[in-house]
């Protein structure tokens, strides 16, 4: 055994890349209810965790990518290609990490700066869509497999995550000055 | 006459005194390790008691050996066999809970003496089987087979066991007797696992009498030249290595011979996902992945997965007639 790889190191590989990409994900989406919750506000004036958990969310993400293209299929485009349009589970993974890419992109300040402010935080609601599609990749491939329990948690606290944004909830919960 | 103290090597440049001692100390271990690696590479056997039919080296000075004198098999395989270890570490065993590496973890709880297991059904004799007489009224033969998860893995196992067949033609099945189902333990103080309903307990599995009756087909006992680990289907399994691996059940505890297709548990999961035959076929992809490659357990990249596990040769003419697509 490869250490802690287990019996089956490519398959740990891919596993848990794309489970650190989701949880950055979810970490990422945690930062503006804490902000407002707790009043915050150095959480990302200053140390910029949003963007910090959101590249390594990318970062991941195409690390679990990369392993599967590679592991999986020896780099082979043409399964590649055929595993994302004719599997759903794959198919919405793949989208959940093409719409990382745009956002990983403007992450960067000058162009934060050229798109403007509002451009910029449209784009970035993104996250939401992406989540969910990263979480229903999971719970895709773990179904047919009988167990859901770990999509399972990762739902629910995406759910609980999304909820917080409702913006009644939010301005309840969050802290006056 | 005053003796000159050299005046080429500075005071700083002195080898500390810890260091000195850790170089001594590095030096004697290179040393050991190289002896030791020669001595393990070149003459593994020194320090066993014996040389078994399929018993690793490294297994022999802390495990018994329970099937010293095994009948060998044409129909076993020379490719490399699958380590021990991996093979007890890496198993779906949803009894013992779903992590590959949970069945090691706990199936220590599951006792498998005494263990008995009724032969019934559409048979002419129907009987108990002791393991123990298992054991002796068998010939029991080494068996090393490709097993192929569905999932994409494989190994390659050095069974201990014996044809199905001889079973069956104890048992005399009746002209009615067109299936023979197999049914796992259901004991939740044994199988932790099977508190969580993810399957529906407990593990039930079927062949056609015809794929039963085949050579390939054994009832194993053992694996490595030892009794069947806990954590891979002790005392009893089946082995259908031409099928995807969860049609190879484990710790059997009754043998029925029946007239319909009998259900199976994965097939009652996801009928659209697992079927009945479940034979290894490259051809035909699982709906969430190709089944065209599979991962050796111990290699990295994947390969090659070839129709029947590589045994169309023994196997294919058993479905000549079937759209291997309708009965996947």
């Amino acid at each position: 055994m490869i250490g802690r790889l287990g019996a089956n190191p490519a398959e740990t590989i891919i596993h848990e890349t794309g489970q650190w990409g989701l949880r950055f994900l979810l970490l990422t989406l945690c930062v503006t209810p804490l902000r407002l919750i707790s009043g915050w506000h150095d959480i990302n004036k200053r140390f910029q965790l949003r963007k910090l958990f959101g590249l390594y969310a990318f970062f991941y993400s195409s690390l679990h990518f990369i392993a599967y293209g590679l592991l999986e299929h020896s780099v082979d485009l043409s399964a590649i290609f055929s595993d994302i349009v004719t599997i759903p589970a794959m198919t919405i993974g793949f989208i959940a990490f093409i719409l990382m890419i745009p956002l990983a992109i403007t992450s960067n300040s000058t162009l934060i700066k050229r798109l403007g402010k509002q451009r910029w935080k449209q784009l970035h609601y993104l996250t939401y869509p992406i989540a969910i599609a990263a979480v229903v990749h999971f719970w895709w491939l773990a179904q047919t497999k009988a167990d859901i329990s770990e999509p399972l948690i990762y739902a629910t606290l995406l759910t609980i995550l999304l909820l917080l944004r409702y913006p009644p909830l939010l301005e309840r919960l969050t802290k006056k000055k | 006459m005053l003796i000159k103290r050299p005046n080429d090597i500075p005071p700083s440049e002195i080898t500390p005194e810890t260091i000195y001692r850790q170089r001594r100390r590095f030096m004697q271990s290179v040393v050991k390790t190289t002896v030791a690696t020669t001595v393990g590479i070149t003459m593994p056997t020194l320090f066993s008691s014996t040389t078994a039919a399929g018993v690793l080296p490294a297994n022999s000075q802390s495990e018994a050996i329970d099937f010293p004198r095994l009948k060998t098999s044409l129909l076993s395989t020379d490719e490399d066999q699958t380590p021990f270890k991996k093979i007890k570490n890496y198993a779906n065993f949803y009894e013992f809970g779903t992590g590959k590496a949970d069945p090691k973890a706990h199936a220590h709880t599951l006792k498998p003496r005494p263990w008995s297991i009724p032969v019934v059904g559409e048979v002419e004799k129907p009987q108990m089987f002791d393991i123990e007489d298992i054991l002796t009224k068998f010939t029991l033969e080494e068996r090393i087979y490709r097993l192929r998860c569905v999932e994409g893995w494989s190994m390659v196992i050095p069974w201990v066991g014996f044809p199905l067949r001889d079973l069956i033609k104890r048992a005399q099945p009746t002209a009615r007797a067109k299936f023979i189902q197999f049914i796992t333990l259901h004991d939740t103080q044994q199988m932790p696992g099977q508190k969580s309903p993810v399957l529906d307990w407990p593990y039930q599995e079927g062949l056609r009498i015809d794929e039963a009756m085949h050579p390939l087909t054994i009832l194993s006992v053992g694996l490595y030249g030892q009794l069947l680990p806990n954590e891979n289907g002790a005392p009893l399994r089946l082995v259908v290595p031409w099928k995807y691996g969860f049609k190879s059940i484990k710790s059997i505890v009754k043998i029925r011979f029946v007239e319909q297709q009998p259900s199976t548990s994965w097939e009652q999961y996801a009928s659209d996902v697992y079927g009945f035959y479940a034979n290894v076929n490259p051809d035909v992809p699982h709906p969430r992945w190709s089944q065209k490659k599979e991962r050796r357990i111990g290699e990295f990249f994947k390969r090659k997965t070839l129709m029947f596990n590589g045994y169309g040769e023994q196997v294919a003419a058993l479905y000549n007639n079937m759209d291997l697509r309708k009965y996947y």
